[in-house]
């Protein structure tokens, strides 16, 4: 057993790695999809949609051959609308609440009429919003994912100038460096990026950190207003024994590195148990298995009714032959000369509803183990909390502390996504990026 | 098992489905591919002088994604030569003796092309005669077709000339563009024509290219009027085949009802409305002919549902359930009622009903689903959120009588009773 790279032919990565959610291949099929919508009143999708993208609007404009105004439609609300065709959850946001669902009936693909508009407005590279004349304001922004990009790009619209602080070498976040590549590709991400700051007025400087680079007070002092919008860092700790073996990595750096470093290059196991149930332990599982793995086991402590991942991405998961572990929790990596051969897990069962009305985990004492070469953790992230402090913002556990418009304890700071809820969807970030920048440009006194 | 048995003026067809004279009728291989595939009847394509035809000829008006819900037509009668046709007719009556075979006529403006063309058509052993006093394009610059059938007396002059002629029965083909169809229907009556058939196409532009700025159909820069057929065209056809029904005079024709027809239930309600044979074109130019299985079956499962023995037995039932708006009881009152089972929180019923009618419909907001509930008191019963409701049965109307009795316009004015206070 051994943990190695480049397992697979350059054919078989391309097709494990092909695009999950393909387009519709013509207008015609598009249209058939389109005209299926009931152009709801107040439309559940769109109240589903936590950017509130006018659903039924695009469509009705697709219907109707105006790709340029369904795009528009779609980017006023949300800016990485067409990456978010690609990695939001649909099951539980707009197409889980499509009407259809009640009528027994298959739910309207909005995720994959969505990316027809958005497509095709990036490869025509359509100029679909024009800036207002510059207001001779200055925004810094500390990040360039969704949250950071979407609050720039309603900032820059206003005339206002934004100038976002990047760690990474890339912008996007962990739309570029934390999502399946079977979803999203990086060079999607880049394209997207490119068409988010063709708009003008925004400047992203690389490679530049909050904390080690620059310091919040110099950009409280260099510029009208700061928004925060840093993410959230490194996979929670196990805290169990044997979580320092090698063979042991946390999901997020695992995802980036296919991101970053191609598919041959990124090591994988023959075995391979990855501990979570989330969104991001799919995207590790399945891709472990897509890099050539031959057993990819998930581990979560609880059962299927509390999982966070939705039903469609367990699917996913089980269809690349992933095995699940339900009811059990890690108690300790075993290990040999230093590496990684196994994983205790205890078994668990259900106990009386917390609280909060989710039935929570108990031990039994009967534990088992799992013959495993490599061990994924993805239960979660933990927020930069360090910086947090040093940059001197309330915050509660580390997560940036923030009023219902984006404030933070500091006056002209504002804070928004991961770095403030903790971790959810990108989306949900696009959206607290809108809501603070609405928020500074009260706060700057700019009628919009 | 009903029979679909037809008898129209004494022409025997199998069922009272007879494909309308266009181009699905024009020649021989066509009409025995029908006649096989089981048509009870052709209306040959209309004989008369010789012409040309252009390149393209047809448009369509599609709909929510649906194609040709409406379809329009340049072209002209038959561009065959005369002699061929009747050929040609001659042996499908030969090879199929028990379908109705009508021909469809348009002669030149004189008495003596009519009578030649009807002798002509006669030797043939067709059944019937249609007279094509409706075709709206190109032949009515040469004062035939529409030019004959919008003006009663030239139609009923031409008619006239006609029955000096014909020894089969005669059917005239009215144009509905007109305001009235009756006027030319009484002529064409007046003047002998036993039977009667409408509609003919309406006058139509189906759309204009917002790429070149021509309309449709294009021929090689250039457009004209043309006849619009098809689903689109079959409420406007369903009204003036009831006036022909009803008027006192053309009631007595037998009527051949045209305009539309793609299912039996399409028939079944041309026939409600007094219709005793039904002609098909559009629906046949979008699928072929093999439709005629769905429309034979369909009808016959009906009429052994409702009990109809063979088709005269509803031949016509409908008609006198249209009356004047005058005669229509104003203290029928129903409301509407959501089934909250059913309802789907679409919030169709209730923008139609807040925006376009009668804000009766309430909302109760929800995340993500709304509820929608009737106002009864504010409903007027109009039928608009039933209308736009995308799941059956979920919005039904209650009848809530606003009185017991029987009150119209008339008596209602008699006794004073007060109007609407808002």
């Amino acid at each position: 057993m051994a943990i190695t790279n480049n397992r697979l032919t350059p054919g078989e990565y391309v097709e494990n790695f092909g695009d999950i959610h393909p387009p519709f291949e013509t207008r015609d099929a598009a249209l058939v999809e389109a005209n299926r919508c009931l152009y709801c009143y107040d439309a559940p999708c769109t109240k589903s949609c936590p950017t509130g993208i006018d659903v039924p609007k695009f469509i009705k404009q697709i219907a109707t051959d105006d790709l340029k105004g369904a795009a528009r439609t779609i980017f006023i609300s949300n800016i990485m609308g067409g990456g978010c065709s690609r990695v939001c959850p649909v099951e539980k946001l707009c197409e889980g609440a499509c009407v259809y669902n009640l009528m027994e009936e298959k739910p309207i693909s909005i995720a994959r009429l969505q990316r027809l508009p958005t497509d095709e407005a990036m490869r025509r590279k359509w100029p679909l919003f024009v800036r207002k004349p510059a207001l001779g304001k200055r925004v810094a922004i500390v990040g360039a994912g969704p949250a950071g990009l979407s609050a720039a790009h309603v900032l820059s619209r206003e005339g206002i100038d934004v100038t976002i602080y990047e760690k990474e070498a890339r912008g996007g976040g962990l739309m570029t460096y934390g999502v399946a590549a079977y979803k999203v590709t990086p060079d999607y991400c880049a394209e997207e990026l490119e068409y988010i700051l063709s708009l003008g007025g925004i400047t992203i400087q690389y490679n530049t950190s909050l904390g080690k680079d620059l310091t919040l007070q110099h950009l409280r002092e260099q510029y009208d207003a700061v928004f925060l919008a840093f993410g959230v860092g490194l996979a929670r700790r196990l805290d169990i024994p044997g979580e320092e073996l090698a063979g042991v990595v946390n999901a997020l750096k695992f995802i980036y590195d296919i991101r970053t470093e191609g598919f041959p290059a990124v090591p994988v196991g023959d075995k391979v148990a990855v501990i979570g149930m989330g969104m991001t332990a799919i995207d590790a599982a399945t891709q472990a298995r897509r890099l050539g793995a031959g057993e990819v086991t998930l581990v979560y402590r609880r059962t299927e009714t509390e999982m966070p991942c939705t039903q469609k991405e367990l699917e996913i998961a089980r269809q690349d032959g992933c095995r699940i572990h339900w009811l059990a929790a890690p108690q300790a990596v075993i290990g040999a000369g230093g590496h990684v051969t196994g994983l205790r897990c205890e078994r668990m069962e259900l106990g009386p509803p917390d609280a909060g009305g989710r039935r929570s985990p108990q031990p039994t004492g009967e534990t088992f183990t799992l013959d495993v070469d490599m061990v994924i953790k993805a239960t979660g992230q933990m927020p930069f909390e360090e910086l947090a402090l040093d940059a001197g913002v309330g915050h509660r556990g580390g997560k940036v502390a923030v009023d219902g418009a984006g404030a933070t304890s500091l006056p002209g700071v504002f804070a928004g996504g991961d770095c403030v809820n903790g971790g959810k969807e990108v989306v949900d970030a696009v959206q607290a990026g809108k809501l603070s920048a609405a928020a500074i440009l009260s706060y700057l006194q700019i009628t919009h | 098992m009903a029979s679909l048995h037809t008898n129209y003026l004494g022409i025997s067809s199998p069922n009272p489905f007879w494909l309308a004279s266009a181009p699905p009728t024009d020649k021989l291989i066509n009409v025995l591919r029908a006649f096989e595939a089981g048509w009870g009847g052709v209306v040959w394509k209309t004989l008369g002088s010789q012409i040309k035809n252009v390149s393209s000829r047809y448009s369509a008006v599609d709909y929510h994604g649906s194609r040709v819900m409406g379809l329009n037509n340049i072209e002209l009668i038959s561009d065959r030569p005369l002699e061929l046709n009747l050929r040609e007719i001659k042996e499908c009556i030969r090879l199929f003796p028990n379908r109705a075979m009508i021909v469809s006529l348009m002669a030149d403006n004189d008495r003596e092309s009519w009578h030649e063309l009807i002798r002509k058509v006669e030797d043939t052993g067709a059944h019937g005669l249609e007279l094509n006093f409706g075709c709206p394009h190109g032949m009515t610059e040469r004062g035939m077709g529409a030019a004959v059938g919008q003006d009663p007396a030239i139609a009923r002059l031409v008619t006239e000339w006609v029955m000096e002629a014909a020894t089969i029965p005669v059917i005239t083909k009215l144009t509905p563009n007109v305001h009235s169809v009756v006027p030319t229907g009484r002529a064409a009556v007046e003047a002998g024509s036993q039977g009667l058939s409408l509609i003919n196409t309406i006058q139509s532009v189906t759309g204009v290219d917002l790429d070149t700025f021509i309309p449709n159909p294009n021929v090689g820069g250039k457009s004209t009027f043309g006849g619009y057929c098809g689903p689109a065209v079959k409420p406007i056809a369903l009204k003036m085949l009831t006036t022909i029904a009803q008027d006192p005079v053309t009631r007595k024709a037998p009527i051949s009802g045209i305009g539309g027809i793609s299912t039996w239930k399409d028939a079944a309600e041309f026939m409600l409305l007094g219709a005793t044979t039904v002609q098909v074109c559009t629906a046949v130019m979008k699928h072929g002919f093999r439709i005629i299985e769905g429309l034979c079956e369909g009808l016959n499962n009906w009429m052994d549902e409702k009990g109809f023995r063979q088709i005269t037995d509803f031949i016509g039932l409908s008609v006198p359930t249209l009356t004047q708006w005058e005669e229509l009881d104003l203290n029928y009152h129903i409301v509407a009622r959501i089934d909250p089972a059913k309802c789907i929180h679409c919030g169709l019923c209730y923008i139609a009903c807040e925006d376009a009618s009668h804000q009766s419909i309430s909302l109760t907001s929800g995340d993500p689903y709304n509820t929608y509930a009737v106002k009864e008191e504010e409903c007027v019963g109009c039928n608009l959120c039933k209308l736009v409701c995308p799941v059956d049965g979920c919005i039904t109307m209650v009848e809530q009588r606003v009185g017991p009795e029987y009150l119209n316009w008339k008596q209602f004015q008699e006794k004073g009773l007060p109007l609407n206070d808002h």
